[in-house]
């Protein structure tokens, strides 16, 4: 067993998400909305040693089996993620996280001031205009932001 | 040309090239020519939605002049005092409530992206009448209808943008506007009010831009000032407002040192940033954008409710 494997235990069902950018765990948690008030077991490694980076982060949350357009939203604070999906101890679902054009309802905008953030029945929309590093336009206020701005 | 304005939305300057621009100001040059009864038959029977959620009486009666010159109607909501923590119907039920009755919507509303939300929910055409401090579209049309009426073209001439650059919705329309026409373009501003971050970078490459502290340094080189009112509602800090409050001021004293043709304008209202003194002289064009103001929201009207006109 790896040296990686000893870092984190295996869980039998849930979300593994390996091959994190090193130190971006917590950001991971917090964009995918994962807090640990529901109860359920998360385990995090930080700056494990690894062949494909030299260094990773890893996440498990266990008994909660996310969606792509979930896992999508981590595509840009660590495009290198993957994704294992685990029953029964066994990866049954092995996927990248893909960033979309596209957010439509992840983020928030952070423009207190714009008109998403009212009580208007409405879905947050920002569409993606640069990669490295990430930007990101809100489609009502039209303000640019940062990846740290949405966090 | 086909009139690009027909059935269409008015929510960002930046929606519209610059040969449109220049439909819509041949066609405010043209409806002034028309007959009393042709130019009011061009909006006769149909009614304008006035929806103003943020104090303004100078654009509210400029569209609603526009709109009663050419032969419509307003109706109006006026609720200067709602804020998102005053709970009331919400902006999506207001707009659908109000275009069941109307051709035609006009919002003013202090949230950003108000506008663009309202076009969204609503079938009827939307004009932005200025969205927090993010567009005024129809103001930056005016503007430049102005100086070119005034002097012809606005290729090369320096225009300086004075005062709250960071909050002044009206800089940004007219910023983005102005980038059809190649003008060089000074913007004067205290440090913390500078032109936001994103709207440089929008710009870039698209016009020629530079960002100064004091006006008086480049007064001598200009074509045209517009000035600005740093808004006191825009400042999260009043602290901040009271620093910046009174940094750039036209007077003839100032105006001296430019040319004789150097023109000054202002999206009113004003309040201390240019004396009363300036009125009297050739410089001061403000009080005509108010007349251009009406003609081109006229123009404006007429090319979204008929297909020609
Ligand atoms: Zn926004």
């Amino acid at each position: 067993m790896s040296e990686e494997h000893l870092a984190v235990r295996r869980i039998r069902e849930g979300t593994v998400i390996d091959h994190v950018a090193p130190g971006t765990a917590l950001r991971v948690l917090s964009a995918l909305g994962v807090t640990g008030q529901d109860g359920h077991i998360v385990t995090i490694a930080m700056n494990v040693p690894s062949d494909k980076l030299s260094k990773k982060d890893i996440v498990k949350i266990e008994n909660r089996f996310l969606r792509a357009d979930e896992t999508n939203k981590i595509a840009l604070i660590s495009p290198s993620a993957t994704v294992n999906i685990i029953r029964n101890f066994k990866v049954v679902e092995k996927r990248n996280v893909d960033l979309p054009e596209v957010l439509e309802g992840v983020f928030h905008c952070p423009n207190p001031t714009c008109i998403s953030n009212s009580s208007e029945p409405l879905t947050p929309l920002l569409t993606v205009v640069s990669r490295s590093p990430p930007k990101l336009r809100c489609k009502y206020c039209t303000r640019v932001f940062k990846l740290e701005d949405l966090l | 040309m086909t009139n690009p304005f027909f059935n269409r939305d008015v929510i960002s300057i930046r929606e519209f090239s610059k040969s449109d621009l220049e439909y819509l100001f041949k066609t405010a040059d043209q409806i002034q020519t028309l007959q009393p009864n042709r130019r009011s038959s061009l909006a006769d029977g149909r009614l304008l939605g006035v929806m103003f959620f943020e104090p303004s009486t100078r654009t509210r009666l400029s569209f609603e002049a526009a709109m009663l010159s050419i032969g419509g109607q307003t109706i109006s909501i006026i609720e200067p005092k709602t804020s998102s923590t005053e709970k009331g119907e919400n902006l999506h039920d207001t707009v659908k409530t109000v275009e069941s009755y109307v051709d035609l919507i006009v919002l003013r509303h202090r949230m950003e992206g108000a506008a663009r939300y309202a076009a969204q929910v609503a079938e009827k055409p939307v004009i932005n009448g200025g969205s927090g401090s993010e567009e005024h579209p129809t103001q930056a049309m005016l503007d430049i209808y102005t100086i070119l009426k005034e002097r012809g073209t606005i290729s090369d001439l320096k225009i300086a943008l004075v005062g709250d650059l960071k909050y002044g919705r009206t800089v940004y329309s007219l910023l983005y506007g102005l980038a059809n026409f190649n003008p060089r373009v000074f913007l004067v501003s205290p440090p913390e009010l500078r032109l936001r971050e994103e709207a440089l970078s929008d710009l870039e490459g698209k016009i020629n831009l530079s960002q100064h502290t004091d006006l008086e340094e480049i007064v001598s080189d200009l074509d045209v000032i517009y000035m600005t009112r740093i808004q006191k509602e825009r400042f999260p800090d009043l602290v901040e407002y009271e620093k910046v409050r009174g940094t750039y001021v036209i007077d003839n004293q100032l105006l001296s040192k430019g040319r004789e043709d150097l023109m000054v304008l202002h999206p009113l209202p004003r309040t201390t940033e240019i004396k009363p003194e300036v009125d009297s002289t050739p410089h001061a064009k403000y009080f005509n954008q108010t007349i251009y103001g009406k003609t081109v929201r006229a123009a404006l009207i007429s090319l979204i409710l008929n297909k020609e006109i």
